[in-house]
């Protein structure tokens, strides 16, 4: 793990690249991240989250700002600007159900091709996927998703990168930290090493790539 | 009693103490404050929290301690908080005992379509689909109808949430179940004939004899 300045975190992110962003509705987004991705204007960006919050907050601030091009979520339904690009045709929505994405997503952590899952099954999410019947029972299989960057938002992080996170915040972060190449984690309070006992801590340090310094 | 208070407090008719219950936004939400006298009952938010208690008063909340739409929650005594691949473990892998969803169509085996209107709506389904195929119960919790129209309907002209049907639907005319696949009158409500439920029903609706008068 390294410790980085925010600008020279964002600057990795190059334009068209696929990120993952943790957070709920903007609960446990790490708005430092979002903010700074505004900033430095960047364009073409896949995102994998669960929705796209609300305009003014989170990611709804990449929607209003023109940076996201794709976006696969499970929800868009409180940010009408989402709605409204994706009508326009500015950018593309793949819709998927909530369990679905972040059971992809672990899939794509752990080291496994895709996942069983019996919801969607013979509705519109099934089109194009393989319908597979265990013991009687029918499940579609959905393929992992991976991520050329994980923005992580955690509580706590230590000086080595163990993290811990706050409540209802934490959500999708600790299971995007496994799936992508490069894992960037913003933290509310960095704390020596030990104030996260071993016990407590959710996402273990050598997950992380980039720490980013608070100010 | 207007619709949604009919509703609610004959959905919280289901509550039996230690059960684990996601309540889903709209008229679900006001099965919570309809919770009989000492039921104590689990509420779950998928995007993370087990013991999901009411609004906190106005400088009591906290930015990380929200329900599956954002808004502020309070925790009760023996909450919990997980990540989302575990808050969707409990809801596919049997141990949530109840959902609680709102309802755009349902059809005359049960069948759900309550995620989107194609061309209008397009939301996403959110938590949904997992729900519906996941809950050991499903509960359905709306209007009869919508704009004079019955939303219970022969078949379905909106996308299915799931094709598992649900286990009752409670509007406020009347609570019906679907018993080998047929659409069943189980009560009406206060001051409703089995009539007037026909009347506003599409599906065809098997009434008994006698159908007992719901109690709230």
């Amino acid at each position: 793990m390294k410790s980085i300045a925010l600008q020279d975190a964002v600057a990795m992110i190059r334009d068209g690249a696929n990120i993952m962003i943790g957070g709920f509705m903007a609960v446990g987004t790490s708005e430092r991240l979002i903010d700074e991705l505004v900033r430095q204007g960047k364009r073409n960006l896949t995102v994998i989250a669960n929705d796209t919050a609300m305009p003014g907050r989170g990611i709804g601030k990449l929607i209003s700002a023109g940076v996201i091009s794709r976006v696969i979520a499970s929800h868009i339904g409180l940010n009408p600007e989402t709605q409204q690009q994706m009508i326009a045709g500015k950018i593309a929505v793949d819709l998927v159900p909530q369990g679905t994405l972040i059971e992809r997503i672990r899939a794509g952590g752990f080291g496994l091709g895709g996942i069983l899952t019996p919801t969607g099954v013979g509705t519109v999410v099934e089109e194009g996927k393989r319908r597979i019947e265990v013991d009687g029972k029918d499940y579609l299989l959905e393929t992992a998703l991976r991520a050329d960057f994980a923005l992580v938002h955690a509580f706590l992080a230590d000086y080595l990168g163990n993290l811990s996170y706050a409540l209802t915040a934490r959500n999708f972060n600790p299971v995007i930290a496994m799936a992508a190449d490069t894992v960037i984690v913003t933290a509310e309070h960095i704390v020596p090493v030990g104030v996260i006992a071993p016990d407590h801590v959710v996402t273990p340090a050598p997950v992380v790539d980039y720490l980013v310094a608070n100010e | 009693m207007d619709a949604q208070t009919i509703i609610a407090k004959r959905i919280a008719k289901e509550l039996h103490s230690g059960m684990l219950v996601n309540l889903g936004i709209g008229i679900p939400t006001f099965v919570a404050s309809h919770v009989p006298a000492g039921v104590n009952i689990f509420f779950q938010s998928e995007n993370g929290l087990i013991g999901t208690g009411p609004i906190p008063e106005e400088g009591m909340t906290h930015p990380t301690l929200t329900d599956a739409a954002g808004q502020p929650v309070s925790a009760l005594p023996g909450a919990s908080t997980f990540d989302s691949a575990m808050s969707f473990g409990l809801i596919r892998g049997g141990h949530l005992d109840m959902t609680v969803l709102g309802g755009l169509q349902v059809d005359a085996q049960g069948r759900l379509a309550n995620w989107m209107i194609p061309g209008k709506m397009v939301p996403g389904m959110g938590g949904a689909m997992d729900l519906v195929s996941g809950a050991k119960r499903v509960v359905v919790a709306m209007q009869h109808t919508a704009k004079g129209k019955p939303k219970i309907v022969k078949q379905c002209s909106l996308p299915f949430t799931s094709l598992r049907p649900v286990d009752l639907v409670v509007t406020e005319l009347a609570v019906i179940a679907f018993p080998g696949g047929r659409a069943t009158l189980v009560e009406t409500a206060p001051s409703v004939s089995a009539e007037d439920v026909v009347a506003n029903t599409e599906a065809e609706l098997v009434v008994p004899e006698k159908v007992p008068e719901m109690t709230l």
